[in-house]
C-alpha cells in the first residue's frame, strides 16, 4: 500500500478521501452538492469510522447524493418515500452502525409522509436530512408539499396549497432533535451536521437546498436569491468535540450549553431574542411567527434533554449485533423446545 | 339441582347401527360468546383419547355478535379434512338456527339450547335425531355468576355430548384443569357446568344416535396445534432476530406467537437485553422495508402478512429481488380483496407471490402441506433466503394457519444456520492475496450466486452501494444495455440454482393408475381421503404434491408424462398453480393433459369436492 503523506487525516486516522464519494451527477450549482460537502466535513471532523456508516435514501435528486459521500461506507438506495423503514431494519440488525438518511421534500412530505412521521415518533438513532427545494426535480418541476402558497413554478403557475413545515411537524410528533439549515451556509450547516450525528435519537435536519434548474426563478420562494434574502438565524451554533477545550463559563441568558451523549457540546446562542432550544412550545411559536412574516428561520429549534432512542426502548442493544447472533443465542435448549411442544398435547 | 322439564318430540327414530370414531360435529354459535374455550375442551378431549381429529373455526370478520361455526371431525382412518356432510349439530345461535337445521342431512343429530331456540324447525324435520337441552335454565340452576352464564352455557353442551358419545370424563376434567391452570375458581365453575350437562343427558335424554367414541392409540406423541404457531416456532429455531409486521387476519397470530416465544427464550438474563427486535409497523410497506434493511445488514428478518399486504409490499419485493437481499415473508392467504371475506381461506396468492412486483421477477415460494412443514419451511426459509440472497415466501392459508391440526412434534434441529456467501474481512483479505477482485454482483462460482459483505466490515474493499437492477458486477451504477442484460441473466441463473435446492415434490403412486393429481398446501389434508374415494369409484390415482416454486421441472414433466390426465386441485377460481405449471412445462402435449378441480367457497376444501370434481371430468374425459 502506498501512503500519501500529504493527505489530510482526522484525529482518528481516517483520510479525507475516505469520506468522499463518486463525482456528482446533479446539475451544476445544485444545493444538494453543497449539502454533500457539509456532510463530508462534519463526518470527517467527528472521525466517524467510514465502514460503520450506512447511507440510506429513497428516490429523487436528493436520494442520489449518498453515492457522492463516504464511499467507504455502505449505501442503500431504496424505494420512494420508504427509506426510514430500511434504516430502521439496518439499525435494529446492527446497533453499532451510524445511519444517515438523505431524503427530499417529495420523498418525505408526500409519498414518505407516513414513514417520516413514524420514524420521528420512534426516535430511531439516525441522522435524517431533508434536502428541501420545494420542487420535484427528477420529474421536471412539479410543486412539492413544502412549496409555499402563491409560489410560482418555472412555467408561471401559482401554487394553490399551503406548505407543510416539516420542522413544526417533527416537533409536534415528538421529535428529539429538530433543526433547519441552508445549503449555502456552510458554517451553520457543518455545526448542525455534527450535532445531528452526536445526538442519540432521530436528528431531523431540514435543509433548504435550492434547485437551480426548476426552482430558481423570479416568484420562487426557494430560489437561492430568495433564501439568501429571507434567511433569519434563530441562533448561532458552536460545536465542541469531546476532545476539544471544554466550554468556558457561559453567561446565562446569552448562550446555552447542550451536552451531547458522546461527550461533545453544542453551544447555542440565540440571535436577537432569548430562546431555549429545550422549549418545545417556544420552538413552535417562533416557527409560526416566522411563517407569518415570510421569514425562513434556520438554526436549532428543539433538542430534547433526554429521550430513549428506539433500540434502547426495544432493549435490543446486546453485547453483539442481532445480525451476528448464532444458533446457541437464537435457539432455546432442547428441553425448553420439547416442553413447549408438549404443552400442545 | 332443580328438576328440569323434559321436552317430548315426535321423533321416534332410533338408530340401531353403531358408528364408532367417525363423525363430524358442528357448533353453530355467535362470536364473542366465549364458546371457544368449550369447543377447544371438546376437541382436545377427543384428541387426548387418541382419536384422529381436526378442529376448524369458521368465523366472521367481526368481534362480537355474528355467526360462527366450530367444526370438529373425528375419524378413525385419519381423514381430518373438513367433512362436507355434517353428522351432529349443536345449535346455539338463534340467527342461523332455522337454516342450520334445514341444512342437516336425514338422520343427522341435532342438539340445541331449547331455552333460547324454538323447537319448530326440528319438529318440521322428523328425519333428525333430536336432543333438546334447556341449557340456559340448567346454567341458572347451577348458581353460576350471572355475568359468566353466557360463556358457561357452552360447557353444558360439552357435558351432554361427553355423556352421549362416551367421551372419558376424567380426560375432559383434566383438559379443563390444564386450560385454566392455577385458576381454581374458574376450574370449579366450568366443571360444575360440564357436570350439569352430563347429568341432564344421563337423566333426561335417551340415546338415539349411532355415534360412539372409543379410545384409540392413533396419536402417539402428536400435538394439536395451529400452523401459525408451528411457523413461529420454525422462525425462532431458524434464527429470526428481526420481525416487522402489520396486524392482518389471518397472519397476526403467527407474529404474536413468535413475539411470545422470543420474550421467553431470547432474553439475556443478566442484562435484560432481548436477542430479538419486534416492530409493529405503520403499514406493510414499512414492514417489508424494515425486513429488507435488516436482511441487508445481516440479520435474519421476516414479516407476516396476507394478500392485501403482499400487494402493498410488491414494489419493495421487486427491489429485494434485484438488490439481492435475504428476507422471509409469511403470507397466510385469505379470500381477497381487502373488503372480501378476510376470515375465510383461499390459495389466492400463488401467482401474486411467484411473480410479485413489476418487471421480470421469479420469487422462491414454499407451500407447507401441514403443520409439520409450517415448522420445517418456517425454519429453512431463512437458510434459503441467506443462501440465495433473495426474498423467500412461505405460503400458508387461513385453514392451515389458524385451525387446529394434529402434528408430529418436530425434532430439535441439529443443523446449523446456513448463512450463504458472506465475505468477512478475513475472507476478503484472502481473495486480495490471491489477486482476485470481489464484485458484489459478480458470478464468481458459476452458480449465479454472488458473494456479499455486511455493513460494518472494515476491509478497505468491502463497502458497496446497493440499488435495484441498474448496476454492474461491481455494484457500480450503470445504464449500459449489456451490463443490464448480463445482470438479469445472472439472477435467472441464480434462480435455476435455487430451484434445485428447494424442497422436492412428494409423489405417491399406486399400481395401474392412469390419472395423476397435483395439489399443494392445505389441500393435502383432504387428498388421502379423496383418493380413497376415487379408488372406490374405480378411478385409481397417483399424487404429486408440490412444495415449492419455481416448480420442480424434472419431476413434474415426468409425472405428467406418466399419466393420461392430470388433475390440478386448487383452492382458488383461476387455477393459479396451473398457470405456473403451464408456464413451466416444456414437453409437447403436457399442458393439454391438465384438468382443473377448483374449490373456492371460502371454506376449507373437503375430500368429496375433489373426488366428485375428478369423477365428473373423468366422465367427459
Amino acid at each position: 500500500m502506498t501512503t500519501s503523506t500529504t493527505e489530510k487525516l482526522n484525529r482518528q486516522g481516517y483520510k479525507w478521501s475516505d469520506y468522499q464519494g463518486l463525482p456528482t451527477t446533479l446539475c451544476k450549482g445544485c444545493g444538494h452538492d453543497n449539502v454533500t460537502r457539509h456532510i463530508i466535513q462534519g463526518y470527517f471532523d467527528l472521525g466517524i469510522a467510514p465502514h460503520n456508516v450506512v447511507k440510506t435514501s429513497g428516490i429523487g435528486c436528493s436520494s442520489k447524493t449518498p453515492a457522492y459521500f463516504i464511499h467507504k461506507g455502505y449505501g442503500i438506495n431504496a424505494v420512494h418515500g420508504r427509506m426510514p423503514s430500511v434504516a430502521l431494519g439496518a439499525k435494529l440488525a446492527n446497533h453499532e452502525l451510524e445511519i444517515i438518511g438523505v431524503s427530499g421534500d417529495g420523498d418525505t412530505a408526500s409519498i414518505g409522509m407516513g414513514q417520516f412521521c413514524h420514524l420521528i415518533r420512534r426516535n430511531l438513532d439516525m441522522v435524517y436530512v431533508v434536502e428541501n427545494n420545494g420542487v420535484y426535480g427528477l420529474t421536471k418541476g412539479q410543486f412539492s408539499a413544502t412549496s409555499e402558497r402563491g409560489a410560482k413554478s418555472k412555467g408561471g403557475e401559482e401554487n394553490a396549497l399551503p406548505d407543510i413545515d416539516l420542522c413544526a411537524l417533527a416537533i409536534t410528533l415528538g421529535g428529539t432533535f429538530v433543526a433547519r439549515g441552508f445549503s449555502n451556509d456552510p458554517q451553520q450547516m457543518v455545526n448542525l451536521v455534527k450535532a445531528a450525528v452526536a445526538h442519540k435519537g432521530t436528528s431531523m435536519l431540514d435543509v433548504i437546498s435550492p434547485c437551480v434548474t426548476f426552482n430558481n426563478h423570479e416568484g420562487s420562494t426557494k430560489s437561492i436569491h430568495y433564501v439568501v434574502e429571507h434567511d433569519i438565524h434563530l441562533n448561532e451554533l458552536g460545536f465542541v468535540a469531546a476532545w476539544e477545550q471544554p466550554v468556558a463559563d457561559l453567561v446565562p441568558g446569552e448562550a446555552i450549553d447542550v451536552p451531547m451523549p458522546d461527550g461533545s457540546h453544542l453551544v447555542v446562542r440565540a440571535v436577537g431574542r432569548s430562546f431555549d432550544p429545550h422549549d418545545k412550545i417556544a420552538a413552535l411559536q417562533v416557527l409560526e411567527e416566522a411563517h407569518r412574516k415570510g421569514e425562513i428561520l434556520t438554526g436549532l429549534f428543539y433538542v430534547a434533554e433526554k429521550a430513549p432512542d428506539f433500540s434502547a426502548a426495544l432493549k435490543v442493544v446486546n453485547e453483539k449485533p442481532l445480525a451476528a447472533m448464532n444458533e446457541a443465542e437464537c435457539r432455546p435448549p432442547r428441553e425448553a423446545f420439547e416442553k413447549y411442544l408438549a404443552s400442545y398435547r | 339441582m332443580n328438576p328440569v322439564e323434559t321436552l317430548t318430540f315426535p321423533q321416534a327414530r332410533r338408530e340401531t347401527k353403531v358408528v364408532v370414531n367417525d363423525l363430524s360435529i358442528e357448533v353453530a354459535t355467535v362470536n364473542g360468546t366465549g364458546s371457544q374455550t368449550a369447543n377447544n375442551t371438546l376437541a382436545k378431549s377427543l384428541f387426548r383419547m387418541g382419536l384422529p381429529i381436526s378442529a376448524k373455526n369458521l368465523f366472521p370478520s367481526n368481534i362480537q355478535g355474528l355467526p360462527t361455526w366450530f367444526t370438529i371431525r373425528v375419524n378413525k382412518h385419519g381423514y381430518t379434512a373438513r367433512k362436507k356432510e355434517l353428522d351432529w349439530l349443536i345449535g346455539m345461535n338463534p340467527a342461523t338456527w332455522e337454516k342450520d337445521v334445514q341444512a342437516l342431512r336425514p338422520g343427522a343429530v341435532c342438539m340445541w339450547n331449547s331455552s333460547e331456540l324454538s323447537d319448530a324447525p326440528v319438529k318440521a324435520r322428523p328425519d333428525l335425531i333430536a336432543y333438546p337441552i334447556p341449557m340456559t335454565e340448567l346454567i341458572k340452576s347451577t348458581g353460576a355468576d350471572a355475568k359468566l352464564r353466557k360463556m358457561l352455557v357452552n360447557m353444558v353442551y360439552v357435558g351432554a355430548i361427553t355423556h352421549l358419545l362416551g367421551i372419558e370424563e376424567p380426560v375432559v376434567l383434566q383438559v379443563i384443569k390444564d386450560t385454566f391452570k392455577s385458576k381454581q375458581k374458574a376450574i370449579d365453575v366450568n366443571v360444575q357446568c360440564l357436570q350439569a350437562g352430563i347429568d341432564h343427558a344421563r337423566q333426561h335424554l335417551v340415546k338415539a344416535d349411532p355415534y360412539r367414541v372409543e379410545r384409540m392409540n392413533a396419536n402417539g406423541k402428536k400435538v394439536l396445534i395451529e400452523g401459525n404457531t408451528m411457523s413461529a416456532l420454525g422462525a425462532l429455531m431458524g434464527g429470526c432476530t428481526v420481525l416487522g409486521w402489520y396486524p392482518i387476519t389471518p397472519s397476526s397470530s403467527l407474529a404474536e406467537a413468535l413475539i411470545a416465544l422470543a420474550k421467553k427464550h431470547r432474553v439475556d438474563a443478566a442484562t435484560g437485553a432481548i436477542r430479538f427486535a419486534d416492530v409493529q409497523c405503520e403499514d406493510e410497506l414499512a414492514s417489508i422495508g424494515m425486513v429488507l434493511g435488516a436482511g441487508w445488514a445481516g440479520a435474519r428478518a421476516m414479516t407476516t402478512t396476507a394478500g392485501p399486504g403482499i400487494s402493498l409490499m410488491s414494489e419493495f419485493l421487486g427491489f429485494g429481488y434485484y438488490a439481492e437481499i435475504p428476507a422471509v415473508v409469511f403470507d397466510v392467504q385469505r379470500v381477497g380483496p381487502s373488503t372480501g371475506l378476510p376470515t375465510r381461506t383461499s390459495q389466492g396468492d400463488i401467482v401474486s407471490a411467484a411473480w410479485c412486483s413489476h418487471g421480470d421477477t421469479e420469487h422462491l415460494v414454499l407451500y407447507p402441506g401441514g403443520p409439520e412443514e409450517c415448522y420445517e419451511f418456517g425454519r429453512i426459509a431463512f437458510d434459503l433466503a441467506d443462501r440465495y440472497q433473495t426474498p423467500v415466501f412461505v405460503l400458508l392459508d387461513l385453514d392451515l394457519g389458524m385451525n387446529f391440526w394434529m402434528a408430529e412434534p418436530p425434532s430439535y434441529p441439529t443443523e446449523g444456520f446456513q448463512r450463504g456467501k458472506v465475505l468477512t474481512a478475513e475472507k476478503l483479505d484472502e481473495l486480495t492475496k490471491q489477486s482476485k477482485r470481489w464484485g458484489r454482483y459478480l458470478d464468481a462460482d458459476g452458480d449465479g450466486v454472488p458473494w456479499r459483505t455486511l455493513p460494518g466490515n472494515a476491509h478497505p474493499d468491502a463497502a458497496y452501494f446497493t440499488r435495484g437492477s441498474g448496476h454492474d458486477e461491481y455494484a457500480r451504477y450503470t445504464e449500459d444495455p449489456e451490463a443490464y442484460r448480463r445482470n438479469l441473466d445472472r439472477v435467472r441463473k441464480k434462480t435455476e440454482t435455487a430451484r434445485l435446492a428447494l424442497p422436492r415434490p412428494v409423489v405417491e403412486t399406486v399400481p395401474g393408475a392412469r390419472i395423476g393429481i397435483v395439489a399443494y398446501g392445505s389441500t393435502h389434508t383432504a387428498m388421502r381421503e379423496a383418493r380413497d374415494q376415487l379408488a372406490e369409484a374405480g378411478a385409481k390415482s397417483d399424487y404429486l404434491r408440490l412444495r415449492a416454486s419455481p416448480l420442480p421441472l424434472a419431476e413434474l414433466e415426468e409425472f405428467v408424462k406418466k399419466h393420461d390426465r392430470v388433475y390440478v386441485v386448487e383452492q382458488n377460481r383461476d387455477g393459479q398453480m396451473e398457470i405456473l405449471m403451464r408456464a413451466a412445462l416444456r414437453t409437447p402435449g403436457a399442458v393439454d393433459k391438465l384438468r382443473p378441480v377448483r374449490h373456492y367457497t371460502g371454506y376449507p376444501i373437503d375430500a368429496r369436492s375433489i373426488s366428485d370434481g375428478v369423477l365428473a371430468l373423468e366422465k367427459t374425459k
